[in-house]
Formats: structure tokens, C-alpha cells, sequence
């Protein structure tokens, strides 16, 4: 029962993939130390958080079985990233918009 | 071995079919990550928002977080997350011991990362170096060392514990979230010491281990964001 094809919810990932998708991990964390190195200027947050999110995406998509879950779990786990992105884009939109003193380091 | 004993689970009578009740249970869970998703949210984005504002706090407080345990505890998590994945393969194939072997080094991954903080943590209590208005460092000693990455500094900001404020807050969060992850994780252990789950049945283990990676995630963003502000 739990190999039948096109039964999504009991698909079974081989061991290999999950191996294999730990190494990944392992060298995206080598790769996120290591990138620390350059200065990408106002970039730097930006090439952490990208790093992050390849790393995210691995852990969601293979360890959390969201890659061969249904529609409806996607859907739910995406409408919290987008009220996220809507709270972060209000904040950003406020602090942008504001005459502060800035820092001088 | 003692899970010799097998339990078969009857799905309840209100839904169709087991796959029906399974579905079901990991919905609800996959609901329960958002909200879990957007209470880390909300320190992601405050961090984000004083970041901007007041970069220099994050850029001086980082220097007090030892980036070398920040990524052993990185190591240990994912390796925590590839073993709980692994207790549910095992499940699928319904082979207990193995799986039950596989959850007890999870559960041992999470101990270890919680001794690593216990270590960071005491550095910086020791130190001085706490939330708000807690806050008691030596402003000499602050300068001088945080003076050996930023020779130009002349001053400590007086706004300085903010950036603690959101350390504590966002890995004691998390820190608590590891702590119930490893109790639940005992639980399920537990479970199929007498007998449950199997590949007919791993609701539970699943649940479980959506639980566990969710941890994961959220310190692999946690990571940079505390260790590696440059």
C-alpha cells in the first residue's frame, strides 16, 4: 500500500535522496560561513538571506515532504510566507518613510 | 527487542479511510506551522525594522556571539533533522528498532545544541551582557573588545542592549521550541516501544517530525542573522 504510485501522501523518498539532501545542507552552511569573507556592501543581508532560503527550501521540500505533498498543505504553508512579506513590507514602507537620525559607524 | 508486540490504529469512525484521517492530521499541523511561522515572523521582521534603523548595535552585539558554536549548533540541527526524517523512513518500512534508534539520536542532537546555548548563554550573563534593562556590562570593557573588529570606535551606543534584547528573545523562543520538540519526540519514542506506528500508521511521527524541521528552519535563518552580521 505504501508504494503505490500516485498516492502522493504515502510516497516513501529513497534514503539515498535524504543523504544526499544533507550533504547539501552541510555545504550550504560551509558556503554560508564562507561568504562572510567578501563585503557585498548593503548586498551582505541580501546573499545571507538567499543562502538561507536555497537551505529553507531543501528542509521543506524533501525532510518536511512538501515537494510531494498535496496542494493544499503548499497552499497553506505559502499563505504564511505571503502575510510575512505583507507585515515586512508595511514595517519597511513605515521605517523608510520616516526622517530619523541615521548611524554614523 | 521489546516492539515485538504490534498495535494496529482504526482510523475514527467520522472519517473515510485512514488516508483520510491522515490527511487530515497533517492539515491541521501544516496550519498549526503557520501560526508558529508568523510568531518568529514578527521578531524576524522587528529585527529587520532596528537593523535598519540602528545597524551599528547588530554589527557590535554579533561581536559578543562566537560564529564557531553558531555553526556546530547549525551541524547539529541538520543532522537532527536528517536522523528525525530518517525515524519516519524507517517507520514507512516498519522497522521499529530502527526508527526508535533513529528518534533517541535526534532527541541527543537536541540535548547537545541545548548545552552549546547553555554555554553561550552563561558567557554572556557573566558578562553583563543582557536584555534591556538588564543590562550591565562594563561600557570600557564593551569598547575594548568590540574595538578589535571596529578600531574606529570611539563609544559604545547607548542602545546597545537592544540588539541583546532580540538575542535572548528570539533563541530562548526557539530554545523552549527545541525543548518541547524533544519531549515530543520522547513521546512518540515511547509509542512505539509499546507497539504503535508502523507503515500502515505514522501520523504522529510525521506530525512530530514537521514539528522538529520547522525548528531547524527557523535556526537556519537565526544563524546568520545573530553570528554573521557584517
Amino acid at each position: 500500500m505504501a508504494h503505490t504510485h500516485g498516492d502522493s501522501e504515502h510516497h516513501i523518498i529513497p534514503l539515498a535522496v535524504y543523504l544526499k539532501v544533507f550533504a547539501a545542507l552541510i555545504f550550504l552552511t560551509v558556503i554560508t560561513v564562507w561568504v562572510t569573507r567578501f563585503d557585498f556592501g548593503a548586498f551582505n543581508a541580501v546573499v545571507a538571506f538567499f543562502i538561507a532560503t536555497v537551505k529553507a527550501s531543501l528542509v521543506l521540500g524533501f525532510f518536511m515532504h512538501l515537494k510531494y505533498d498535496n496542494m493544499m498543505n503548499r497552499v497553506i504553508f505559502f499563505s504564511g510566507v505571503f502575510f510575512l512579506i505583507l507585515l515586512y513590507f508595511f514595517c519597511y514602507v513605515d521605517e523608510a518613510t520616516r526622517i530619523i537620525e541615521k548611524s554614523t559607524l | 527487542m521489546s516492539t515485538a508486540k504490534t498495535r494496529t490504529h482504526h482510523h475514527a469512525h467520522h472519517y473515510e479511510s485512514a488516508t483520510h484521517e491522515y490527511d487530515t492530521s497533517k492539515q491541521g499541523m501544516w496550519l498549526f506551522l503557520v501560526t508558529e511561522i508568523l510568531m518568529f515572523g514578527g521578531l524576524f521582521v522587528g529585527y529587520a525594522y532596528f537593523h535598519h534603523i540602528f545597524p551599528e548595535i547588530f554589527k557590535i552585539g554579533s561581536t559578543f556571539t562566537d560564529w564557531r558554536l553558531g555553526a556546530a549548533n547549525t551541524v547539529v540541527l541538520l543532522f537532527s533533522s536528517l536522523t528525525m526524517a530518517l525515524g519516519i523512513y524507517y517507520t514507512q518500512m516498519n522497522d521499529r528498532s530502527k526508527a526508535r534508534l533513529m528518534l533517541l539520536i535526534t532527541i541527543l542532537c537536541g540535548a547537545v545544541f541545548m548545552v552549546i546555548k547553555y554555554f553561550e548563554y552563561s558567557h554572556k550573563i557573566h558578562l553583563g551582557l543582557m536584555p534591556g534593562s538588564w543590562y550591565t556590562a562594563d561600557a570600557q570593557a564593551v569598547l575594548e573588545h568590540a574595538k578589535e573588529k571596529f578600531p574606529g570606535l570611539t563609544e559604545i551606543p547607548s542602545n546597545l542592549p537592544l540588539y541583546f534584547s532580540f538575542y535572548y528573545m528570539m533563541t530562548g523562543l526557539h530554545g523552549i521550541h527545541v525543548m518541547i520538540g524533544m519531549g515530543l519526540i520522547f513521546w512518540i519514542w515511547l509509542r512505539m516501544g509499546r507497539g504503535w506506528y508502523g507503515k500502515d500508521h505514522y501520523t504522529g511521527v510525521e506530525g512530530v517530525g514537521l514539528f522538529w524541521h520547522l525548528i531547524d528552519l527557523i535556526w537556519i535563518y537565526l544563524f546568520p542573522l545573530l553570528y554573521l552580521v557584517t
